[in-house]
């Protein structure tokens, strides 16, 4: 089978390599990331008692200084770090897909704000009548508030097909949310709002082992049916109509993809508040690394992408100005934006 | 049924409920060539957006080989029928080969990985239509006529039985106009593949269809076979044309005349005349052509660009009547052009309308003496 080696096959055989090089890349950074996200703190621990203590496992936690950072707090926040970068990112890359628009994320079109706002009610709300949240509640108010600010886009992108007239109403959203929330949180009571403010900036820090294995459940149980989707999200790339004489139900379709990344975003929000720019970033950065935009690789690459990407914010967020922490956004901002810019300066180059 | 592929039954189309255009009834032989034509905005596309279920039919019934198409699942429908559309497809990063290859959509598997074999066939379809160099090219990168060819062997590698294609060759110069007609042609005739497109050009839909579809206001204008529907008439009703500027032996279109009393008389025969008809149309001077057999060449354009034609039966000698006719016309016009006749038994009394030109001082061999 020389013959399949070159000529019209070689392209393939050699994209597949480029393919496999970037992977073993995101996967070696992810390990790098994590060890490093461990080792530097304010008790910098070393790597072979990193080792040392993460195979002897949780239970010798106890009592024990570095065993108990490692456990109680920096792993649980790397680990969030990670899942909700990953959900950030596909979130991005799903509603780019549907969209139809490279600069689509949740955070552009105001989803994250929606579900902020949301969340905000809810916080507030239970807070004063029961005196406690469960991260379910959360959960569900951020998800509400999701598809809120995604049913408001959907209907105003029925009218305008333009992309940027699209960001325009999604940053318009963004800000009516942020100043809902806003007026609640100046008329609520300061014990109330301790909690939200902490939260609505954006952080990965406090994190509980319990918010992580919610986390992980539902952003793994989304991110494997957005990877199962990946065949027909690469026919749905090439526009509706062609994807329906292909053989798919868009409507379904259409529907499945709102609310995976609904899930997603409301899921991240939920937990770390809204956070900026991944969602364009990351699956931009990884499109352009592969050199393709199938789904089949990028929503893979794109899900280890988010969680590595994440995880160095999350290390400068708390390392460049110790002991004060940066809000996470302002980080994914600083790294994001100019992601966004360049992006936006090419392809109106192409034009 | 069974012997006709496609048919539709009273089929009503039109955009959320209004009809646009009523009573479809058509029938289509497996490996027929069907060409929709008629004016912009007639509803070409809408009739075709029903057939590939983009739109919802309002009322009647399309069967597809015997199924009924509103039962059909999207899926099923898929590996029947593949289309080539209007929409501009802007991908990001994707090669040719890539969009090419979601055309073997409907037979992947869950995650869509394609085998050796299909791998073949994406191969064989880019062949087909003479883009594999272009496999490994970005789809952005491409001109359009490329990227019009790479659409179809994506239509072609799905292997339906049926093709819909609206306007392919919008955008196309008029070498891959004709190369895109002939790979269809080829297809349909060989691989006994159905192909329903719309067409703006009717000189090509006339000479690639087995059937012509005329849409024009809210129904039907005409169905059938070209030799049917080409006839001067129903071209000019249905894109409202002045009389004379469409000409069904050739399919040829004209611009129009130049109106008002003749000026020049052309004489001529052969095919020698049309320049010297086009030069005058082109400065709007009005002129006669004759006498002309009716089987020249010179009286077919003649009949649409000379605001009157003298003419004869071809074979017949030159009547009394036609000469009277010429004659008058050399005392009425100011000119009198030689474009080139051949004089035999005949036509003989030609030569008495340029003695009579001659002696009139009329005569010209060229038209750049002509003034207005």
């Amino acid at each position: 089978m020389k013959g399949r080696e070159d000529g019209f096959f070689g392209q393939t055989f050699r994209r597949r390599l480029r393919y496999e090089l970037v992977f073993i890349v995101l996967i070696a950074a992810f390990c790098v990331i994590t060890v490093l996200n461990i080792n530097i703190g304010s008790v910098p621990i070393p790597v072979k008692e990193i080792l040392r203590i993460i195979f002897a496992g949780k239970a010798q936690a106890e009592g024990v200084t570095q065993a108990g950072i490692i456990w109680k707090i920096r792993l649980p926040r790397i680990l969030m770090a990670a899942i909700l970068g990953d959900g950030l990112s596909l979130a991005g890359f799903l509603l780019q897909t549907f969209f139809a628009n490279p600069i689509a994320g949740p955070f552009v079109l105001g989803i994250s704000s929606g579900a902020k706002m949301v969340v905000a009610l809810t916080m507030i709300y239970f807070l004063k009548v029961f005196n406690t949240v469960s991260s379910a509640t959360l959960i569900i108010a951020a998800f509400i508030g999701s598809l809120l600010s995604t049913g408001f886009i959907l209907l105003i992108s029925r009218r305008l097909r333009q992309m940027s007239t699209l960001l325009v109403a999604g940053i318009m959203v963004g800000y009516i949310c942020s100043a809902v929330t806003d007026f609640i949180v100046t008329f609520a009571d300061d014990s109330d709002i301790v909690n939200l403010r902490g939260w609505s900036l954006g952080s990965f820090s406090g994190m509980s082992w319990e918010n992580v294995w919610v986390a992980l459940g539902i952003i793994g149980a989304a991110s494997v049916a957005v990877f199962f989707m990946s065949k027909p999200i690469g026919a749905y790339q090439l526009g509706e109509n062609y994807a329906q004489s292909m053989g798919i139900n868009v409507k379904l379709f259409r529907v499945a993809l709102i609310i995976l990344s609904s899930v997603l975003s409301a899921c991240v929000t939920a937990f770390a508040g809204p956070i900026s720019f991944v969602g364009i970033a990351v699956p931009h950065l990884i499109k352009r690394c592969l050199n393709t935009s199938k789904p089949i690789v990028v929503i893979p690459a794109s899900f280890l992408g988010g969680a590595v990407f994440c995880m160095v914010c999350d290390l400068l967020a708390r390392t460049l100005f110790a002991p004060t922490e940066l809000n996470i956004s302002t980080v994914t901002a600083v790294f994001g934006a100019p992601v966004v810019i360049t992006m936006m300066i090419k392809r109106h180059k192409e034009k | 049924m069974a012997e006709y592929y496609f048919q539709t039954r009273g089929m009503c189309v039109g955009y959320s409920g209004n009809v646009l255009i009523r009573d479809i009834t058509v029938d289509v032989e497996k490996g027929e060539i069907v060409t929709l034509i008629g004016p912009n905005g007639s509803g070409k596309s809408t009739i075709l957006k029903s057939i590939t279920k983009q739109l919802q039919t309002i009322a009647g019934t399309v069967y597809i080989d015997g199924q009924d198409l509103a039962s059909l699942h999207y899926r099923t429908l898929a590996t029947k029928m593949s289309v080539v559309l209007t929409e501009r497809m802007k991908p990001e990063l994707l090669t040719c080969r890539d969009i090419v290859s979601t055309g073997r959509y409907p037979y992947t598997g869950r995650l869509g990985f394609l085998t050796e074999e299909d791998d073949e066939k994406v191969k064989s379809a880019m062949e087909n239509v003479h883009v594999l160099e272009l496999a490994d090219r970005d789809f952005n990168a491409i001109s359009d006529g490329q990227r019009q060819r790479v659409l179809l062997a994506r239509a072609i590698c799905q292997e339906p039985e049926l093709i819909i294609l609206d306007e392919p060759t919008s955008f196309l110069d008029i070498r891959h106009k004709l190369e895109l007609l002939g790979i269809l042609r080829s297809m349909a005739k060989e691989n006994d593949i159905t192909v329903i497109m719309s067409l703006h050009e009717i000189d090509l839909a006339q000479k690639v269809s087995d059937k012509i579809l005329c849409v024009k206001g809210d129904t039907i204008y005409r169905y059938g076979t070209p030799d049917i529907v080409f006839d001067e008439q129903t071209i000019s009703e249905l894109y409202e044309l002045e009389k004379g500027c469409y000409d069904p032996l050739f399919g040829s279109v004209e611009l129009p005349r130049p109106e008002g009393e003749p000026q020049v008389l052309v004489v001529s025969s052969g095919g020698r005349g049309i320049p010297v008809y086009r030069k005058l149309q082109k400065e709007n001077i009005p002129f006669c052509a004759g006498i002309l057999y009716t089987n020249d060449v010179d009286y077919s354009v003649a009949r649409s660009l000379a605001c009157e034609v003298i003419s004869e039966r071809p074979f017949f000698p030159i009547s009394e009547s036609a000469l009277d006719k010429a004659l008058k016309m050399v005392s009425e016009c100011r000119y009198v052009i030689d474009a080139g006749v051949d004089i035999g038994e005949t036509n003989s009394r030609i030569a008495k309308v340029l003695d009579a030109a001659r002696a009139a001082g009329k005569l010209h061999r060229e038209t750049d003496s002509i003034e207005r």
